[in-house]
């Protein structure tokens, strides 16, 4: 049985599974819909969180970018873990004892004011949207190579399967899809890793072989990769490039704007008590630690072994005639391009002048198990895993994206008598739409989704964050103060982004270091954005008037776990 | 509120925000301190193959953020006990 047949039948399995459970768990009430009833258990909780979060981003790009990055690749694996330790300790159980459904809920209701909540609503839908159309992309990459189908229909029949379980299962649905969802990713990201490791280094388990020596020699994996990079012109593979300010800076940026994530916190609300909440994060982070402690080994096996196989044993580079086959077959996707510089029929990849290769970082998981010729049944496996990762975030942001609309936007503001079965009609119509602008920007991505996904953990840390955290932790927080603060920073930092990154107009500065305030780059400045955030709105709050009796009771009241309730209605 | 009065109910509160502190200036020092700020100095030291520094930035940090969650939650469900705050 060749490839491309493995492949229609392990993702064809996967997908008749991921129906089949949507089809068990229909939600049959706007609470269903939205938090899943309120009772999914912290385990599975846990496991949904996790296969939510862990996009294709994760399972495509993370390990492909720390090959290329080395120590400085650190930023995702720190930055993508440390929040979930803020979201457990600082944010899950209070919002879970508030018991509303979504974070506008929160910031509408804890500041008192229709504006603080439509502000939220905004940064909510503007972030989900940055991101799922990330998604539908990935879901177009892995079926235009794997399916050598092209990147429309792949983004299609994506979209109807996302359709089909989140429009008819909502929450519910999606909470026991994306369990599923879980282990099949997490299987197809740890096999080929397993395989490759003890081929690299005989050791089986991936987290210690990537500190061991090559098998057959003494040398130890990672003083090979820094000479190796020396050697061609890289920066030492655990040291990198990029400034400590910098470093500092997008790893908080990342950790504060993954606590600030939207369809992350929602997520927290679909447990039954407060106990549940805190130990869900903790289910969450371990499901997730299983990956991305695994990725960097991904990292460098991945990039020790496509080092040796393009510039070949005698490091003098391969002759295109003997090119491996993982490069013939990413070549036609466009996502490999050899330029014969020197004239000798060789592909040679390096650092400096003498390099001929370009290589897209977000083939290196996909290829991996190529390069390191491992049967065609992981291969496939990959497939179906590099989908259910992007499909199972896809589905989360399209429900926080209809949540918004039809709960924040409709129930909550403009029309506040419709009935609980209108609003589900109109939850599962603007889930609906949003699928359609989401496969459309998938298709025809805005040439920027890259440069956007930083965008969005900026505009989560500069806004959502500081908002949440001092409507828990500072009583006398009000509404001007929390509103002045948001639009401040997310002022600041669409401000700085653009300024450097030229979103819709021409940049007006080179994106280089030397030009940046402080050292900090356009992805780190989420942090600084956070900064700006809690200084203006306290100084706001200051000099404006008082919270209100009742509100400040509110607060009291979500600091004791005491009679939660399951997430209620208004 | 199931405290037996005010002040039962702001000594809950003080032993949460405290033990909160604690650990996030653990979570601080793995990433931040460890991971980032002082990853060359660590770097000099030898560990399981790995630069101290490098593993501290790529493993180390993840396995001690789970586990302080999982301190966290110990902790609070006892604190909740100790106060009579549990839930059922």
């Amino acid at each position: 049985m060749d490839l491309q047949m493995l492949t229609y039948i392990i993702v064809g399995l996967t997908f008749a599974l991921y129906i089949g459970i949507a089809i068990w768990a229909r939600a049959g009430s706007t609470q269903e819909f939205y938090v899943a009833g309120g009772g999914v258990s912290p385990l599975a909780n846990g496991m949904a969180t996790a296969a939510d979060w862990m996009s294709a981003a994760s399972f495509i790009s993370m390990a492909g970018l720390i090959s290329f990055m080395g120590y400085d690749g650190s930023v995702y694996l720190m930055g993508w873990t440390g929040g979930y330790v803020l979201l457990a300790l600082c944010l899950a159980p209070y919002l879970r004892k508030f018991g509303k459904f979504t974070v506008p809920d929160f910031i509408g209701d804890r500041y008192y004011s229709q504006t603080a909540r439509t502000v939220a609503v905004i940064c909510a839908i503007l972030i989900s949207f940055v991101y799922v159309a990330g998604q539908m992309r990935g879901v177009g990459v892995v079926f235009s190579r794997f399916l050598e189908v092209d990147i429309t229909t792949g983004v299609v029949v994506g979209m109807a399967v996302v359709f089909f379980y989140a429009v008819l299962g909502g929450m519910k649905g999606i909470t026991y899809t994306q369990v599923a969802q879980y282990c099949v990713l997490i299987f197809a990201y740890l096999v080929p890793a397993i395989f490759i490791s003890l081929m690299v280094t005989g050791n089986p388990i991936p987290q210690l072989g990537f500190g061991s020596t090559i098998e057959g020699t003494d040398v130890s994996l990672l003083d090979k990769l820094d000479g190796l990079s020396k050697e061609l012109g890289f920066a030492e593979y655990t040291n990198g490039t990029k400034s400590m300010a910098d470093i500092f800076a997008i790893t908080a940026a990342l950790m504060v704007g993954t606590a600030g994530l939207p369809h992350v916190i929602v997520r927290f609300f679909t447990v039954p008590r407060v106990r549940d909440a805190r130990i869900s994060a903790g289910w969450a982070l371990i499901f997730i630690m299983f990956l991305y402690t695994t990725a960097p080994a991904i990292a460098a096996f991945a990039r020790y072994n496509m080092v040796n196989t393009l510039n070949g044993p005698d490091h003098q580079g391969t002759l295109v005639s003997e090119a491996p086959t993982w490069v013939k077959n990413w070549e036609k996707t466009g996502l490999i391009k050899h330029e014969d510089k020197n004239g000798d029929g060789r592909m040679f990849y390096s650092g400096d002048a003498r390099n001929e290769m370009t290589i897209d970082r977000d083939i290196m998981v996909l290829a991996n198990p190529e390069i390191a010729k491992l049967p065609d049944w992981v291969i496939a496996l990959v497939a179906a895993g590099a989908i259910a990762a992007a499909l199972s975030t896809a589905a989360g942001l399209l429900l926080v994206i209809s949540t918004s609309i039809s709960h924040d936007l409709l129930k909550r503001n403009l029309m506040p008598n419709i009935s609980d079965k209108a609003e589900l009609r109109y939850a599962r119509g603007a889930a609906a739409v949003a699928i359609c602008v989401a496969g459309y920007l998938g298709i025809n991505p805005p040439g920027f989704v890259a440069e956007v996904v930083a965008f969005a953990f900026g505009l989560a840390a500069a806004s959502f964050f500081p908002a949440i955290i001092l409507g828990i932790f500072y009583k006398k927080m009000n509404k001007e103060g929390a509103i002045a603060g948001m639009l401040a920073g997310m002022v600041f930092t669409i401000g700085y982004i653009i300024y450097f990154k030229g979103i819709f107009i021409t940049p007006m500065a080179a994106n280089i270091p030397a030009n940046w305030w402080l050292g900090i780059s356009p992805e780190g400045i989420g942090t600084v954005g956070m900064l700006v955030n809690f200084v203006v709105a306290f100084l706001v709050s200051k000099v404006t008037k008082e919270v209100p009796q009742d509100v400040q009771e509110i607060v009291e009241s979500i600091r004791y776990p005491k009679g939660s309730g399951a997430a209620t209605h208004h | 509120m199931a405290f037996q009065n005010k002040e039962q109910a702001q000594a809950y509160w003080r032993e949460n925000v405290s033990l909160m502190l604690k650990l996030l200036a653990v979570w601080f020092l793995v990433s931040f301190g460890a991971g980032i700020l002082f990853v060359h100095q660590l770097n000099d030291i030898q560990f399981f193959g790995f630069k101290l520094g490098f593993w501290f930035a790529q493993q180390g940090s993840i396995y001690t953020f789970v586990l302080l969650i999982f301190v966290y939650v110990f902790k609070m469900n006892q604190l909740d006990q100790k106060y009579n705050v549990q839930e059922d």
